[in-house]
Order: structure tokens, then C-alpha cells, then sequence
């Protein structure tokens, strides 16, 4: 086993809203080790983003880590000062978003903005910096460097600004690089084309990537290991083998059920029913239950734990639990 | 193939609209130019493309909202015209992507669904007014107990049916689906990919079923035309077309969709398309998808190559594949 280069251990995340505390994390685990791609997967508002978040600590006002740890390299950076969490973001860890318009200043011209990036993280002088910011941009796979440096953002297009989000987020050669749907507001080829260079730059500069989507699709493409989170919570956690394969939470194999495929073009997809939960009215059990097919009334009451059910495989779902009873009873599901 | 048995008959549609580029000086964005194609009554007819192909245009252009630059739309056999436009009106209905902006939020459900029914004069008393929207309603799986709810209360699942609902109240035969799961979560796009397709088994409506999701395209189309650029580069049957793409931008479009099974993801080869798609203020003369073909040869810069009939109604517009 390789070294875990971030842990995230029982997270929870809450927005203190006038309508009561919103718990857009609640307990969630997982490590990522050193030059993996690791995936976080589930429908809008089920907690990917405030969880990279929390891990950059750049939530919105009202938000706030109430509970749990995240270790780098086994350092618990929400015990950082300022200083240290700044140095974190530029030098450790980086982050992307959909709308690269986030990380970009549409004031400035490229080059600036990479070259400042550089200049605060690195100890570059001004020439070292200009030559790094267009090695960067042909890194990237941005053609006439030199040119594009002068331009402004809204010279180029969504695709091209994609890459020099991508180029300015990885130009301190951070050891992680959190992606949150880099790609979901572009067409699939060029999407294609940006996983594409994700993946070459994970293998060139080695970092470790969380990447953040509600695109199966995009995890089956690139990731290692795969959290699926529904309702703030992780359902289970695997290699990306386990989860497509011995899904082991009724979430995900729904999920996979819903959409289409090769082996369903001919049938009627068969829907998740119901519509998402209301994080302001969780249940006492299972965060899924009310949509469940298969839910008992333990999941109704009590929150399932999250136990193994398989190498590197973890879920939390009573039907595991009903599962392993019933064979060591001896019962088969015929 | 008899030609009678068409719904929906395209031939050479052009939309072009005027731009702007400096003080007294516009020139045509050719959004739409040139497409053609059949819709059968009952058929679904998939149109993907890259965002900004003109996959939109073709479809406000059918209904009217534009004036087409040139070309024919023949409805049941009928040329489509400034004049006839309004009595086929009820014929022809379009769902939009947005199910938040295309519904009046201050609006009841019931409002919104009786709006059509009330422009189109088809009922006789408040009660048969009730009576239909509330069948409306069950048709798309809505709660009766929703109606006099505001359209801003529901998830956007649900808003979508309202959309729908509200496009069949005049039993159209001929439905412009333009986006209509794009904005939804995959577990609440399969229960209105579902609805589709029980409504079309159900009334025996056609589509023009717009999407950028080639998955979802495939599952829910009879057939699947493919445009660039505003043209239409291939279109055939949608497990043909899945199978055996001939023309380069199918071919690396289909290979760009990104397939849920980390086996096939690993093995598959993805053929990756240089750059982007050019600007349409200047398209390239020839085909204009050259500029980014593998395959393009000098002939490709002077001439355009249109739809050729492959062998079971597999159009392609290539001269090298
Ligand atoms: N600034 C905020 N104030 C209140 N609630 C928030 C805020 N940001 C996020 N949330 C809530 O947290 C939940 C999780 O959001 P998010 O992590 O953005 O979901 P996603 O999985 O789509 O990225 C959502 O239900 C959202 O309503
Ligand atoms: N009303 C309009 N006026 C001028 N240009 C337009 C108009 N509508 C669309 N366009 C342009 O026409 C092209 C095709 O747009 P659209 O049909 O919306 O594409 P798609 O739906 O495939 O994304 C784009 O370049 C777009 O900017
Ligand atoms: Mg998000
Ligand atoms: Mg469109």
C-alpha cells in the first residue's frame, strides 16, 4: 500500500441558516493516497462539494467544520493558523471548479495571473516566473503561449479556459489537486480532451486528484478508488472495480440501474422513485431509506454503520447486515 | 418509401441569422444550413451535436418562433406557412430544458396546464376545464392534490412534468423535446426518460428529441441525426448508428461519451478530436468539419459533400469514409 497523503476522518460540515442548521456533511470518511485519482460521486446536494471545500476551508460565511479531522500527512490542518492554511492552498493543495471564471480575474491578462501565482508560491524571480507561466500553458495543451499570456479570459473559450484553470492550479506543483466537475458545463469531446490531459499530468507530475462529479461516466473513465455520497453521507467506499461491479449499497445499484447502458439499450430503465431528501428534515435511519425498494424497518430507525464487505470495500447498508446473517444461518436467497 | 407516410418532412432548411460585425455592416451567422429529414407519426428522431450546432435553431425554426431563411417543413403532407401556422399549432408542441424558466413561477399547476386549453378553446364547461387538467396530470404522474399548488414548489423532476403535461393538453401529434432530462439527476432523468416513452407508446406522439447525451439519445431514439456546424453529417438508425458511425465526427463524438463500466472505459479507444468547434460566422468553406478531420483532403476544402444513402436509410455526408 502506497502512503496516505490526506486523511478525512467522521466530517461533519453544517450551514448555521435561518431556517435551522443545515448538515450538508455528516460523517464522512475517506484517505486518498499519494498519486491517486480518487472519485466522489452523487446527485446535486448530496455533500461533494462542501466537502472539498471543507478540506480547502473556503465555505461560505454561514458554514463550518463542526466535527472531525482532516489529516495531511497525518497533520490535522484544521488545527492551521491562517499562514499555514494559506501555504496549504497554494503550495499543498489546489482546486478547480466548473466555471473557471471562479479562479479567473477577468481584469487581468493570463500571464499575470499565472505569473503571480507563481511568484507567491515559489521563490522564482520575475523571467524565472514568465518562463514557467508559457511552460505551464504548453503543459496544458494551450497553443501560441506567448500569445495567450497577454490575452484576457474572455479572449478564449470555455474549453481553452479550462486548461489555464487546470495550468494556474497546478503551477506550484501541488500534491493534491481537488477537480469539483471541471468538465460537467463543457461538450463531451472537449471534455474528453480535459480528462484526457488530467489523467496525462496525474502520470507526468505524479499529484493525487480528488475528482468531484455526478458523472459516473467520468469516475468509471479515471478513478482508482470511488465514494458514493447521498444526503451528506458516504453509502459505500471502494476501488472503482467494487463499486461498478459488487455495488453494495441500494443507492449506488440503483444509480447504476437508472441509467442507460450497452446492456439496458432495449429495456426500460428502471428510476431511483421519490425525489432527493431535505437535508433540513433528515431521517432517523438510513438517509436513503425513503426511497429505497428494499428498506426494512431497522433502516427506518437506525443509521446503518458502515462495515466491509469486500477487500477494500466498504458500505453502509442493513441489507449487508441481513445479508451475512442469513448465510450464516445457512439461509440462501433462492 | 412513400412519402405519405411522413409526419414531419424537412427539406434544405436554412436559418441564418443577421450579425452585427461593425457600424452598417452584418453578415449571416448560418445557424441552420441546409438540414433534411423525416419524422414518422409515433417515431422518435434523436438530434445531437455539439452546444451551438444548431440543434435549438432546427427546432424553434419547425414551430415557427423563427422565419427560416429558405426551405420546406411539410406537416402530414402539408407545406408548413406564415399562414397555416396557427391552425397547426395544436399539432406541434415544444419542451424546454429549463423546467425553472420556462414555467411562470406565480402560476398554479393548474393554471399552467389550462393555459393551452383556454387559448384553444377545448372544453365547455369549468368542470370538463378540471376534469382534462386533472387527467393531464395523471397521465404524467402528477398528484391530483398538486393542482393548486405554484409551479416554484415543486423539484425539477416534477417541473418537467408540468412542462409536458401542459404541451399535451392540446393532444399534439409532433413534440420539439429540446434538452428535456439535460438539467435533471440521473436517478430523476430515468423517470422522465420512462414518462416519454409510456406517452409516446400511450398517444402515439413523435419526437424531435434534442439532447447532448448520447446515452440517453440512444435509448430513447428510433433514429439519430447528427449535426455540425449546422448540417446534418449522419443520420440512421439509432443502434446502426451506435454500432457502425461511419462519418469521422460521429465516430469521435460517440468514442468521447464517457461509459459507466470502468472495463469498457479502460479498453476503449478514445478518438480525440483536435481543437474546437470553429466559429459559424466563419465557417470553413467545403465540409466544415475539415479543419478538425483526420481524413480531410483538398477536395474537402472545395466542395461539400451532402447526404448519401449508405444502404438502409444510413446517410452519410463524407466523401472519405
Ligand atoms: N452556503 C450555503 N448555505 C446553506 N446551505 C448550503 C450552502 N452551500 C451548500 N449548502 C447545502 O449543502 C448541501 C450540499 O451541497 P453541495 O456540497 O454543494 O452539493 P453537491 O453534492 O451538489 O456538490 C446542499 O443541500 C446545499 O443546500
Ligand atoms: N436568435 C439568435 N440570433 C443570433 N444567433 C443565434 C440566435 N439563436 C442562436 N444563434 C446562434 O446560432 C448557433 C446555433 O445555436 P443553437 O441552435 O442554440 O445551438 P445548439 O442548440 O445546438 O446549442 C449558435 O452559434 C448561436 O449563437
Ligand atoms: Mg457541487
Ligand atoms: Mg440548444
Amino acid at each position: 500500500m502506497s502512503e496516505k497523503i490526506l486523511e478525512v476522518k467522521n466530517l461533519h460540515t453544517s450551514f448555521f441558516t435561518d431556517s435551522g442548521e443545515v448538515k450538508a456533511v455528516n460523517g464522512v470518511s475517506f484517505s486518498l493516497e499519494a498519486g491517486k485519482i480518487l472519485g466522489i460521486v452523487g446527485e446535486s446536494g448530496s455533500g461533494k462539494s462542501v466537502t472539498a471545500y471543507s478540506i480547502m476551508q473556503i465555505l461560505a460565511g454561514t458554514g463550518k467544520v463542526v466535527e472531525g479531522e482532516i489529516l495531511y500527512k497525518g497533520e490535522n490542518i484544521l488545527n492551521y493558523n491562517k499562514n499555514q492554511m494559506r501555504s496549504f492552498r497554494g503550495k499543498v493543495c489546489s482546486i478547480i471548479f466548473q466555471d473557471p471564471m471562479t479562479s479567473l480575474n477577468p481584469t487581468f491578462t493570463i500571464g499575470s495571473q499565472l505569473m503571480e501565482a507563481i511568484l507567491l508560491h515559489t521563490d522564482r524571480n520575475k523571467e524565472q516566473a514568465r518562463e514557467r507561466a508559457a511552460e505551464m500553458l504548453t503543459l496544458v495543451g494551450v497553443n501560441e503561449p506567448e500569445k495567450r499570456l497577454k490575452q484576457y479570459p474572455h479572449e478564449l473559450s470555455g474549453g481553452m479556459r479550462q486548461r489555464v484553470m487546470i495550468a494556474m492550479a497546478l503551477a506550484c506543483e501541488p500534491d493534491i489537486l481537488i477537480a469539483d466537475e471541471p468538465t460537467t458545463a463543457l461538450d463531451v469531446t472537449i471534455q474528453a480532451q480535459i480528462l484526457e490531459l488530467m489523467q496525462d499530468l496525474q502520470k507526468k507530475l505524479g499529484m493525487a486528484i480528488i475528482m468531484v462529479t455526478h458523472d459516473l461516466g467520468v469516475i468509471a473513465g479515471m478513478c482508482d478508488e470511488v465514494i458514493v455520497m447521498y444526503g451528506g453521507r458516504v453509502c459505500e467506499r471502494g476501488t472503482a472495480d467494487a463499486i461498478f461491479y459488487h455495488s453494495a449499497h441500494e443507492y449506488t445499484k440503483g444509480l447504476l440501474r437508472s441509467i442507460p447502458s450497452a446492456s439496458n439499450m432495449k429495456e426500460k430503465l428502471v428510476p431511483i422513485e421519490g425525489t432527493p431528501i431535505n437535508l433540513l428534515n433528515m431521517p432517523k435511519g438510513c438517509a436513503f431509506c425513503s426511497r429505497c425498494d428494499n428498506a426494512m424497518k431497522i433502516c427506518l430507525e437506525q443509521k446503518p454503520d458502515e462495515m466491509w464487505v469486500g477487500e477494500d470495500h466498504l458500505a453502509s447498508c442493513w441489507m449487508n447486515v441481513k445479508k451475512e446473517m442469513q448465510e450464516k444461518a445457512g439461509v440462501t436467497n433462492e | 418509401m412513400s412519402d405519405t407516410k411522413n409526419l414531419v418532412e424537412v427539406r434544405d432548411l436554412k436559418m441564418h441569422f443577421p450579425v452585427k460585425t461593425g457600424w452598417n455592416k452584418t453578415i449571416p451567422l448560418k445557424a441552420v444550413d441546409g438540414v433534411s429529414f423525416d419524422i414518422k407519426p409515433g417515431e422518435t428522431l434523436g438530434l445531437v451535436g455539439e452546444s451551438g450546432c444548431g440543434k435549438t435553431t432546427v427546432g424553434r425554426t419547425l414551430l415557427r418562433l423563427y422565419t427560416p431563411t429558405s426551405g420546406e417543413f411539410r406537416y402530414n403532407g402539408e407545406l408548413v406557412t406564415e399562414k397555416n401556422m396557427p391552425s397547426l399549432r395544436k399539432e406541434m408542441q415544444m419542451v424546454f430544458q429549463d423546467p425553472y424558466s420556462s414555467l411562470n413561477p406565480r402560476m398554479t399547476v393548474e393554471d399552467i396546464i389550462g393555459e393551452p386549453l383556454d387559448v384553444h378553446k377545448l372544453y365547455s364547461s369549468r368542470d370538463e376545464r378540471r376534469e382534462k387538467i386533472l387527467k393531464l396530470m395523471e397521465t404524467v404522474g402528477l398528484n391530483a392534490e398538486h393542482a393548486t399548488r405554484y409551479a416554484h414548489e415543486f423539484s425539477g423532476g416534477q417541473r418537467q412534468r408540468i412542462g409536458i403535461a401542459r404541451a399535451l393538453a392540446v393532444d399534439p401529434k409532433f413534440i420539439v423535446c429540446d434538452e428535456p432530462v439535460s438539467a435533471l439527476d440521473v436517478s430523476i432523468q430515468a423517470q422522465v426518460v420512462n414518462m416519454f416513452e409510456e406517452l409516446q407508446e400511450k398517444l402515439g406522439v413523435a419526437y424531435l428529441f434534442i439532447a447532448h447525451d448520447l446515452l440517453v439519445v440512444h435509448h430513447i431514439s428510433d433514429r439519430i441525426a447528427v449535426m455540425y456546424l449546422g448540417k446534418i453529417v449522419e443520420i440512421a438508425d439509432a443502434d446502426e448508428l451506435n454500432e457502425n458511425p461511419i462519418h469521422p465526427y460521429t465516430t469521435s463524438l460517440l468514442s468521447a461519451v464517457p461509459i459507466p463500466d470502468p472495463n469498457i472505459a479502460r479498453s476503449r479507444k478514445r478518438i480525440t478530436l483536435e481543437g474546437e468547434i470553429p466559429s459559424p460566422l466563419h465557417t470553413p468553406s467545403g465540409c466544415a468539419f475539415r479543419t478538425r478531420c483526420p481524413y480531410a483532403t483538398e477536395k474537402c476544402a472545395q466542395e461539400c459533400p451532402t447526404l448519401q444513402d449508405r444502404g438502409n436509410g444510413h446517410q452519410v455526408a463524407c466523401f472519405n469514409r
